[in-house]
């Protein structure tokens, strides 16, 4: 409950300012705050109270308590490709973070390793930081599934006592790490774009809410372990260290056919088979200004000529011009090719939170007011549909020449 | 056949921003809305309803807020749902994602016990998490099918087309389950004149904690594991050098010049 210390209470209104919720308000007749019904409890008040005059009762736990838990673990996400199973970038990423933060914490690094016939990915992740493999094999492990996933990880988590669990925020990794959070009612923050250590050795996570236009630090003061999700391309891919060893611990495995409730009746791979936006060097995005479905045609083309892969906004998305797997943004992928093109797309900000760490932006639009010059490195305010058959022309002629 | 949709008020997130000078939220003339996930799981829901009339489909939106977020209700009646409930108490003020799932599952125990279909949307537009239904289908102990785009109905199972990173996969689950749904092939649709009439009739029931026989150090503040410790304005980024490009001819040859001086293209 927020209490508001009427004596100390001056009713400067700072704390109506900067209630994100409008849950307070100082009351003319009194000129002293008052916290209504919608109050969150975010706590933004009370850091921005000069007076001291509001206060929230927080519960604590024993630093010894906590101290029970340590070790960083990631989830070992991995994926088929042509076939063969390879680790999941994000994994990887995620390796390099939580190396950052094990270190931080005096603390090794682990990866959970889940699947069948996964033992081949161990060494690499060894190489990428990880000091402890926990190989998790089983039958009933081939694909993922909720339930046993869910199932395997929390007793791991509940025997081994982590103090950070970081997961892939992949459709998966969104899929798994709040059912285990339910399981052993701990805290996790989703799509974190910083993590970091602070001085009390908790967990800092950062997060953007309302689709990007806010950022909120959270902290899970008195659970262990922390747990977070982490969107692919957030956090850079560490450099393998050959040299490096660590130590593979198998677990043992305990489910049956009936512990797994979901059955996948078919996989259905859409037609541009292979193409993961996320992976991408070179990416042609559209947006809305395209005007039309068959204009699709010009920008593939733009694509192939500059090796580079389509991908695109919401709207088009939403319109049935480009597949899903191909948008970009907050209800998308988050990309971060080394050059982002952007045609006909306006920036809302929650295409930006999808994009604007791409090495390179550019931008071209014909409202010079678009958010996405905002984030662009080089723009052009122009008309898409007459700019890009003239540039087609003029790369072949370069192309040519040498 | 029971279908119990979660649902969820919230603020038009385009519209809410932080002034970066002084770090306050502006929030002048945003709206309250029905989550566009949550209305497309509701168009799931009266579109089974729809297509397997034999089942006799009952519709029930639950949503926890404040007392402001009947607002949503009363839109989810005029889209089909039959019944609507408010879960609303002070006491669940400051809950994070466990201690909300929490209070859900507790309200849909009590409210609808014996249902057969939970479909929610896969995230909320102010918090982005897409955490909350999965917390409350492990509470309640049922299967989870997420980012659902199209349902069926297949005896005592449901089979949901799911969107996977490269396409779609179809999993099938036997009821009662929890599915989410993305935004998929649905489409929002405009309640006509007879459906808001009729939205009239239908029940709304509000429910304080104690109603729904909750413990009280599972929910709010205390039983929440995470806790925000700041908000701040994400960095103002300025942009680089921008260009005119009324002339299509010139606006492409520098677009090929930054590329080849950038290294994009081979000199």
């Amino acid at each position: 409950m927020l209490e508001v210390d009427i004596e100390a209470c001056t009713g400067c209104k700072v704390c109506e300012r900067v209630c994100p919720f409008g849950a307070i308000v100082v009351v003319p007749e009194t000129k002293k705050a008052k916290v209504l019904d919608n109050c969150t409890l975010c706590g933004a008040c009370v850091s921005a109270c000069n007076f001291e005059a509001l206060s929230i009762e927080r519960k604590a736990v024993s630093e010894e308590e906590l101290a029970k838990f340590n070790k960083v673990f990631v989830w070992g996400e991995w994926e088929k490709k042509d076939g063969k199973i390879v680790i999941k970038n994000v994994a990887l990423e995620l390796l390099g973070k939580g190396k950052e933060l094990a270190d931080k914490l005096g603390e090794s690094l682990a990866i959970l390793l889940l699947g069948k016939d996964v033992e081949h990915l161990a060494q690499t992740l060894i190489h990428h930081g990880a000091d402890i493999v926990y190989l998790c094999e089983h039958e009933l492990l081939e694909e993922y599934s909720t339930d046993g996933y869910a199932t395997v990880i929390s007793s791991v988590i509940a025997s081994e006592k982590p103090s950070v669990v970081l997961y892939g925020a992949t459709p998966n990794g969104r899929d798994l790490a709040p059912r285990i959070a339910a399981r052993l009612a701990l805290g996790l923050t989703a799509d974190c774009t910083g993590l970091d250590i602070n001085e009390n050795r908790q967990l800092l996570q950062t997060r953007p809410a309302f689709g990007g236009n806010i950022m909120a630090s959270i902290l899970s003061p008195y659970t262990r372990p922390q747990m977070s999700s982490v969107r692919p391309n957030v956090f850079p891919k560490p450099d393998p260290d050959e040299n490096k060893t660590g130590e593979i611990k198998r677990v043992d495995v305990n489910l049956k056919p009936y512990s797994i409730r979901t059955k996948i009746i078919e996989e259905i791979v859409s037609k541009d088979e292979g193409i993961n936006i996320e992976e991408s060097k070179i990416l042609v995005s559209v947006g809305r200004g395209i005007g039309n479905k068959e204009n699709i045609k010009v920008i593939e083309n733009l694509a192939k000529e500059l090796d580079g892969t389509v991908s695109g906004s919401r709207a088009l998305v939403d319109l049935g011009w480009i597949p899903h797997p191909l948008q970009v943004g907050q209800s998308g992928k988050t990309v971060a090719p080394t050059l982002y093109i952007a045609f006909g797309i306006s920036g809302a900000i929650q295409h930006l939170v999808g994009m604007s760490s791409s090495d390179t932006i550019i931008a071209v639009n014909n409202d010079a007011d678009a958010p996405i010059f905002k984030v662009a490195d080089f723009g052009i305010i122009g008309n898409m549909h007459e700019i890009i058959p003239e540039f087609i022309k003029l790369l072949k002629e370069h192309k040519h020449k040498n | 056949m029971k279908i119990v949709i979660l649902v969820k008020q919230v603020p038009e997130a385009d519209k809410v921003a932080v002034d970066p000078e002084t770090g306050t939220l502006i929030r002048e003339g945003v709206d309250s809305i029905l989550n566009p996930y949550c209305e497309y799981a509701l168009d799931q829901a009266a579109k089974l309803k729809q297509e397997y009339p034999e089942l006799n489909i009952e519709i029930t939106a639950i949503t926890m807020g404040p007392p402001q977020a009947k607002a949503v209700l009363y839109r989810c009646l005029e889209l089909g749902a039959d019944k609507g409930y408010l879960i609303s108490d002070r006491k669940f003020a400051g809950s994070d994602v466990w201690a909300t799932s929490t209070a859900l599952k507790e309200g849909v125990v009590h409210i609808e016990p014996d249902f057969d279909l939970i479909l929610a949307g896969k995230q909320a537009i102010d918090g982005d998490t897409a955490q909350v239904p999965a917390e409350t289908a492990e509470q309640l102990g049922i299967p989870q099918i997420t980012y659902g785009v199209d349902v069926k109905i297949n005896g005592k199972r449901v089979e949901v087309k799911r969107e996977t990173e490269t396409g779609y996969q179809v999993l099938s689950v036997k009821m009662p389950a929890l599915v989410t749904m993305s935004k998929g092939s649905n489409i929002r649709r405009v309640p006509s004149m007879q459906q808001v009439l009729d939205s009239r009739s239908k029940p709304i029931e509000t429910f304080s904690a104690d109603d729904i026989n909750i413990d009280e150090n599972k929910i709010g503040l205390k039983a929440s594991p995470t806790q925000v410790d700041k908000i701040f304005a994400p960095p103002v980024k300025t942009g680089g050098e921008i260009v005119d490009g009324k002339d299509p001819k010139i606006a492409a040859q520098k677009l090929l010049d930054y590329l080849v001086e950038n290294n994009f293209i081979k000199r």
